[in-house]
């Protein structure tokens, strides 16, 4: 234990000093601001408090921007090692594999939890400021903090797997950049695209939820919205999968991080310096 | 019990062969030299004994277990060629990283880098650190805990003269104390006097493993005898001896170490034509040549 919280420890200095730490947070608090001041035009829908509303539009926003901080932060922790040459040395220790990949992500998820209190703290305080009731959406906005904290495991698992895999920085981060295109992005317009070809058919009723399901992002999505029906109203794409319930994307939120560093061992595990 | 065994050891890449039967042994409390030019196969060598990369072929028992078994990773020291580390981390916080990796208390970091010179700049960012600074950190950080045997690849590389002789005082009081020592060097003259033995690969086979002084017999290179004589005497000295003539006064003679005394003994009954001589016995780099260019031809 003091091994893994060693390396945590430095890891978690390096990132600092790498300003990783404020590149995170300043990203964070500059979006969630952004966002509850967008939002404070309309008066929001009947019944929801301020809160609420900004949690729907704090969860779109978490969907494009976890999964890339994590990816960021991620995608040089093996390759930057084997290219500095400090690996070799690291493997030589007591220490396993598995524990070096455990101090890594426990400093990377400090990082990517301090920067989302910031963020999700500032748009909760400019919430409260305009809105008494706010104090309503307060589960929804922790709810929202641990199952962010749940993507940003996945996509760091999942980067530091493609880290291992490249062996290279500058490959890492290309497959980083890729891996979040794909996942997030086009991931989505082929559904959306599907879906629209299949006109309500078979596709859009057996597999389509599935689908959904199996991508972590999405599933964070749809456990969000659908754990607060009061915003489905923002939901986008959400809305065609009301069937799901919350439990079953729950139950991905929380598995896709134990299959990512599973990923990520194995890929460590591969590697030979 | 024999700290280390590596016997009939093999390893491919491709197409090269980096090393082809090796054997060889370290015991507790021996310093060993492992000597060979660049690619002979010394750094693939030492990968293998830490577990690093797999071996093709042979046994290698280190400490008694398997090569990178946790047991072997407690027990053993590496510092490896061109030793990085992160730049954004003191010499300090990286060392202390290390202790807590061997479950040592961080704490010990300072008396680590005091005892290899550093002292002054723990506080300071490895990436300020020159290349013999950071060797030393790597050394400090292969003194951690009590290592029963230490990997050392080119250790003295990017030291100075003084620094060096004091690595080599380290190593004495390590080995003094039981561990077995492996190093490597492209140089013979710089592990010489301060190893039990030496072993010199040369493109990844072992071609000679002695003492200094077993190499130096076995290789039984020519001795020099280099005879100064006295102005216009320099053609009958060398007649008598029938030897060459390097120039006005100036004497060349190559013999066998045996022949030595003899042709001493007929110098020193022509002591009126001469004023001066000098015996060069082979240099460490002729002997080091012998061993290493055997394989190649
Ligand atoms: N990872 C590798 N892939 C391919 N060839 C390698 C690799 N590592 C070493 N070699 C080759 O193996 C030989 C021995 O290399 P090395 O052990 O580094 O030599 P030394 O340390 O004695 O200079 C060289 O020919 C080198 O090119
Ligand atoms: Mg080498």
């Amino acid at each position: 234990m003091t091994a893994i919280l060693g390396l945590a420890a430095c890891e978690f200095r390096i990132a600092l000093r790498n300003r990783w730490v404020a590149i995170a947070v300043a990203m964070m608090a500059v979006f969630a601001l952004v966002l509850s001041a967008a939002g404070s035009a309309p008066t929001g829908e009947v019944g929801a408090d301020r809160l609420s509303v900004t949690v729907a539009s704090l969860t779109s926003l978490a969907v494009y921007l976890v999964p890339l901080l994590a990816l960021l932060m991620a995608f040089d922790a093996v390759a930057g090692e084997i290219e500095r040459g400090t690996l070799p040395l690291l493997l030589t220790y007591p220490a396993s594999r598995g524990r070096i990949l455990a101090g890594k992500a426990i400093a990377h998820l400090a990082t990517l939890a301090l920067a989302l209190a910031v963020g999700y703290g500032s748009a909760a305080a400019a919430a409260f400021a305009v809105d008494p009731a706010a104090a309503n959406g307060l589960p929804a906005l922790l709810r929202l903090f641990w199952s962010s904290l749940l993507l940003g495991a996945s996509f760091l698992g999942l980067g530091y797997a493609l880290s291992a895999v490249a062996r290279r920085p500058g490959a890492a981060a290309g497959l980083a950049i890729g891996v979040w295109l794909v996942m997030i992005v086009l991931y989505d317009l082929g559904l959306l695209a599907a879906i629209v070809a299949d006109g309500g058919g078979p596709f859009t009723t057996g597999v389509f939820p599935w689908l959904l399901l199996a991508n972590p992002a999405d599933a964070f999505r749809l456990f969000n919205l659908a754990a607060s029906e009061a915003t489905t109203a923002a939901a986008g794409i959400g809305g065609a999968a009301n069937a799901i319930p919350a439990m079953q994307a729950l139950a991905s939120v929380a598995l896709w991080p134990f299959l990512a560093f599973g990923l990520a061992l194995f890929a460590l595990r591969k590697v030979t310096p | 019990m024999t700290a280390l065994i590596l016997s009939q050891v093999t390893k491919r890449f491709d197409r090269t062969a980096a090393l082809t039967d090796v054997t060889l042994s370290v015991a507790p409390g021996e310093r060993v030299a492992l000597l060979g030019h660049n690619g002979a196969g010394k750094s693939t060598l030492m990968k293998i004994v830490l577990g690093l990369i797999p071996a093709d072929g042979g046994r290698i028992d280190v400490l008694g277990v398997a090569p990178g078994s946790p047991a072997a990773r407690a027990n053993v020291a590496y510092l490896p060629e061109n030793a990085a580390f992160h730049p954004s981390l003191t010499g300090e916080e990286q060392i202390g990283l290390f202790l807590r990796l061997r479950g040592e208390p961080a704490g010990k970091a300072g008396e680590l880098l005091d005892r290899v010179g550093l002292g002054d700049a723990a506080r300071r960012r490895i990436g300020t650190y020159s290349k013999g600074m950071r060797q030393r950190v790597g050394l400090a950080q292969a003194l951690i805990g009590r290592p029963r045997l230490l990997v050392l690849d080119e250790p003295t590389s990017g030291l100075d003269p003084v620094s060096r002789r004091e690595f080599y005082g380290i190593l004495d009081r390590l080995a003094a104390d039981g561990a077995a020592i492996l190093l490597s060097s492209h140089a013979l003259t710089e592990v010489e006097a301060r190893t039990d033995r030496i072993v010199i690969l040369s493109n990844g086979v072992v071609v000679a493993d002695d003492t200094l002084a077993g190499l130096r017999r076995r290789a039984a290179l020519p001795t020099r005898i280099q005879i100064s004589a006295r102005p216009g005497a320099a053609d009958a000295v060398a007649r008598e001896l029938t030897a060459g003539r390097r120039n006005g006064v100036m004497v060349d003679l190559v013999c066998a170490a045996d022949k030595k005394l003899a042709h001493l003994g007929s110098i020193a009954a022509m002591s009126d034509m001469i004023e001066d001589v000098d015996v060069i016995p082979p240099s460490l780099e002729d002997i080091y040549d012998h061993y290493s260019r055997r394989t190649l031809s």
